[in-house]
């Protein structure tokens, strides 16, 4: 109890913060910081597990997000049947020779001894495999893309409950991190880094482009939801009823019959609201704390060890006859999965896919900053870099707000100066984020809540 | 003709844009390599240290221009860029002060450099947005073409215009002198071959009584002019916008690693390798096909090998393919 003394203060710490917002702002703004701290902190471990595990630095995240919220897509939208009808068949036949393409590399590639002939085979083989694929998927495409362009225009996905996706994510992103790893691995440290950034940008691309898969920047609005509707709830008898008697204190006060019903309205569609966030909150907080269990499990394990040994002294665990490359290989597949699933669980909550919004800063660069911050080696401190770091970047604008306020009290409103300033209050986020992160690195390198291996 | 109005169809739409892009490129790519190959990390600030100079040299170019001072023809960004360098200057020493010469002095591993170097990049975009805003901002005045394509039509005769914009031409002419006085500071002075010695084998030149901290100022002072210099360059070209600036930074770091990185040379080319490859796979050569075949064998299709949306992702793509099979870049060779 007693070494774990400052876990429970910050996570105590954090969570009467939370409660403030809810108290001072509103618990609708609170519960959404918290889904979000939740959601962020499944990216932290997944990033977590990558670097303090294993030491490898993985700059992709936002592609792995990104690839989650496809996965959300896929597996929830309904069908089009129009589209496959009108080009299924191209798209099958190009995804066949695409097999065919990759089956037939692995071929060349176990068949014949490297030389540079093979090299250059390989190379034709792939270059005429993608032309190929081009013009034959190319009129499948177009006949996909112009069906009902306004509302589909794509192929749809399986119609399956949403809940699906989080698992079908993890795959998705398990499979790009094992082809990424395999080519990637071998790279130092600050190449691997822009590599997997480049890797991730690309990701994104393709997302965006490919509109007869992904709807491209055209979004896809109005996914299923494993929560109730609002719209329902508000009709629901038991709903009212509960609403009812949480606020009866209040109600209870109001004499007229007319204002009391138009008062419980508000509390409904106040309630509504948040019960909504709140099965989300449950659903998040049900997957943070499996996968906490399981990080956990991992750490202290026989693997754990051997994972830190690779990661403190790479040549002394080969030596010892682990196998380095496949460890990292698996280490990174298994990172980048828990981040697919984060990124299902976004898609799920926001009930839209916008790959416009994919942007390095937020998905890469913010989740890297919660684990320097939060402690990276230590899931308990990268589950507390997510939260710390998400609630600072929403709560950045307030806070500053009030500190210019503060500080230039004596100013009048129409100075120039101060309404510049006020003006600028969003970008104050990046100040705080950046300043945080640089202190953080000088005066506690290992995180709010360093890593800490006990050793029985 | 129509083969001349082929090649001049090619020169307008690829070659002089790929020209301009490219120095735009090669100018941060040198800068990235630099600080690669001297202080040893990569620096993901790259793009928001450029914006920042770029956001000194508009700062600038306002105040001349409320004072009324211009270059004529020219931009009047011109005249403003030399201040722009001595801010950016200034800045970039105030965060090594701060944040870099410890970890310096630490003798930390590269990644904990590029970890901080995030933290720098936050700050920075943090400065430039609070100062300037996020928005789209030109600051090009003057003249804006030296030839239009409808003169160029009606002086030739050709169905082909040839449009050839002043900044394309000062960017180019400027970067050639830049990086001819770089690479004569480098490889003719005593400072510049200290600072090869330095990046070649860091323990053997301060054995051999080269100042560290004169090694490291010069880096910066040297950064701080390319990054402006790039930075104007590209605004005054197209538009200053941090986010673009930001994004900027993934075909610059392409550049450096495919030229080889701690290699300026390697790094001057690649940025035109980068520039080249993105545009040329991009282009849509129906029109060039036309001029050139006869009439039977007239493409129907675009001719479009990749569509433009994938501009970046080429860039990116040559760089993984290159850090695979050459993680030494293609123009290997001693280092620095």
């Amino acid at each position: 109890m007693r070494k774990n003394l400052n876990v429970i203060a910050a996570y105590s710490i954090m969570m009467v913060l939370i409660l403030m917002v809810g108290i001072f702002q509103s618990w609708n703004i609170a519960l959404s910081i918290f889904n979000l701290c939740l959601i962020s902190a499944v990216m932290t471990m997944g990033a977590n597990i990558q670097w303090g595990y294993a030491g490898l630095i993985n700059f992709g995240i936002m592609g792995y997000t990104a690839l989650g919220g496809l996965a959300a897509v896929l597996i929830s939208v309904d069908p089009v049947q129009e589209a496959w009808r009108a080009g299924g068949f191209d798209i099958l036949m190009s995804l066949w020779l695409m097999v065919v393409m990759v089956l037939v590399i692995r071929f060349i590639l176990k068949r014949f001894e490297k030389s540079k002939i093979r090299t250059y085979s390989i190379a034709a083989i792939i270059i005429s495999g993608i032309l190929l694929i081009r013009f034959s998927a190319e009129p499948g495409i177009e006949a996909i893309e112009a069906v009902d362009p306004a509302k589909t225009g794509f192929l749809g996905g399986f119609g399956l409950p949403i809940i699906f996706s989080w698992i079908v994510g993890a795959l998705f992103a398990g499979g790009l991190a094992f082809i990424v790893g395999k080519v990637a691995l071998g790279l130092r440290a600050d190449y691997l880094a822009i590599a997997t950034l480049l890797i991730s940008e690309i990701v994104i691309a393709i997302i965006k482009h490919e509109d007869w898969l992904t709807r491209g920047v055209k979004n896809v609005i109005g996914l299923k939801r494993p929560a109730p509707y609002e719209v329902d709830l508000q009709t629901t008898d038991w709903f009212i009823k509960l609403v009812e008697k949480f606020n009866s204190g209040k109600l209870s006060v109001i004499e007229n019959l007319a204002d009391r019903q138009a008062a419980l309205n508000q509390h409904v569609i106040e309630g509504s609201s948040v019960f909504v966030k709140l099965c989300y909150s449950g659903l998040f907080l049900l997957v943070v704390i499996i996968l906490l269990i399981l990080t956990q499990k991992a750490l202290y394990s026989p693997w754990g060890r051997m994972m830190r040994a690779i990661r403190d002294n790479e040549e002394a665990a080969n030596a010892m006859g682990k196998n380095v490359v496949k460890q990292h290989l698996l280490i990174f597949i298994l990172g980048s999965a828990i981040v697919g699933i984060a990124g299902a669980m976004l898609v799920t909550q926001d009930g839209l896919f916008t790959p416009g919004s994919y942007r390095p800063m937020r998905y890469t660069f913010l989740i890297w900053v919660m684990v320097i911050v939060g402690g990276s080696g230590n899931n308990f401190g990268a589950i507390l870099g997510g939260f710390v770091v998400w609630f600072l970047w929403i709560e950045a604008a307030p806070i500053s707000l009030f500190l210019i306020n503060f500080f230039t009290a004596g100013i009048s409103e129409t100075n120039a100066l101060k309404a510049h300033l006020i003006e600028s209050v969003p970008y104050f986020r990046f100040l705080l984020m950046g300043l945080g992160l640089l202190f953080i690195m000088r005066y506690r390198p290992k995180g709010i809540l360093p890593e800490k291996i006990e050793i029985k | 003709m129509d083969f001349v109005n082929a090649i001049i169809l090619l020169l307008n739409y690829i070659f002089i844009p790929a020209l301009t892009y490219g120095s735009q490129l090669a100018l941060g790519a040198i800068f990235v390599t630099l600080i690669y190959g001297i202080l040893r990390f990569a620096n993901f600030a790259t793009g928001d240290m450029m914006s920042f100079g770029t956001m000194a040299t508009i700062l600038f170019t306002w105040y001349f221009q409320s004072l009324g001072v211009s270059l004529g023809v020219l931009p009047t960004a011109l005249l403003a860029i030399p201040f722009g360098i001595i801010f950016m200057i200034f800045y970039m020493l105030l965060i090594d002060k701060f944040v870099f010469k410890y970890y310096r002095n630490q003798k930390s591993p590269p990644v904990q450099f590029a970890m901080v170097s995030i933290g720098v990049m936050f700050v920075t975009q943090a400065v430039v947005r609070i100062i300037i805003g996020p928005g789209d901002r030109r600051f090009f005045d003057g003249e804006k073409f030296i030839i239009k394509a409808r003169e160029f039509k009606e002086m030739t005769g050709l169905n082909e215009g040839l449009a050839l914009k002043s900044t394309q031409v000062i960017t180019i002419f400027v970067t050639i002198v830049l990086v001819s006085l770089l690479f004569w500071f480098l490889n003719r002075t005593k400072t510049g071959k200290s600072m090869k010695a330095y990046s070649d084998n860091e323990d053997l030149a301060l054995l051999s009584g080269i100042d560290p901290k004169k090694i490291v100022l010069v880096t910066w002072v040297i950064a701080g002019i390319l990054a402006t210099i790039g930075g104007a360059l590209y605004g005054l070209d197209k538009s200053f916008k941090p986010f673009t600036y930001f994004n900027n930074m993934l075909p610059i770091f392409a550049a450096a690693i495919v030229g080889g990185i701690g290699n300026p040379f390697g790094a001057f080319l690649g940025g035109y390798v980068i520039a080249f490859s993105e545009i040329l796979l991009t282009y849509a050569y129906k029109k060039f096909f036309m001029y050139v075949l006869p009439e039977s064998l007239e493409p129907n299709s675009l001719v479009q090998l990749l569509s433009t949306d994938y501009k970046f992702a080429v860039s990116f793509s040559i760089l993984v393919i290159v850090l695979i099979y050459r993680p030494s870049g293609i123009f290997k060779g001693k280092v620095l």
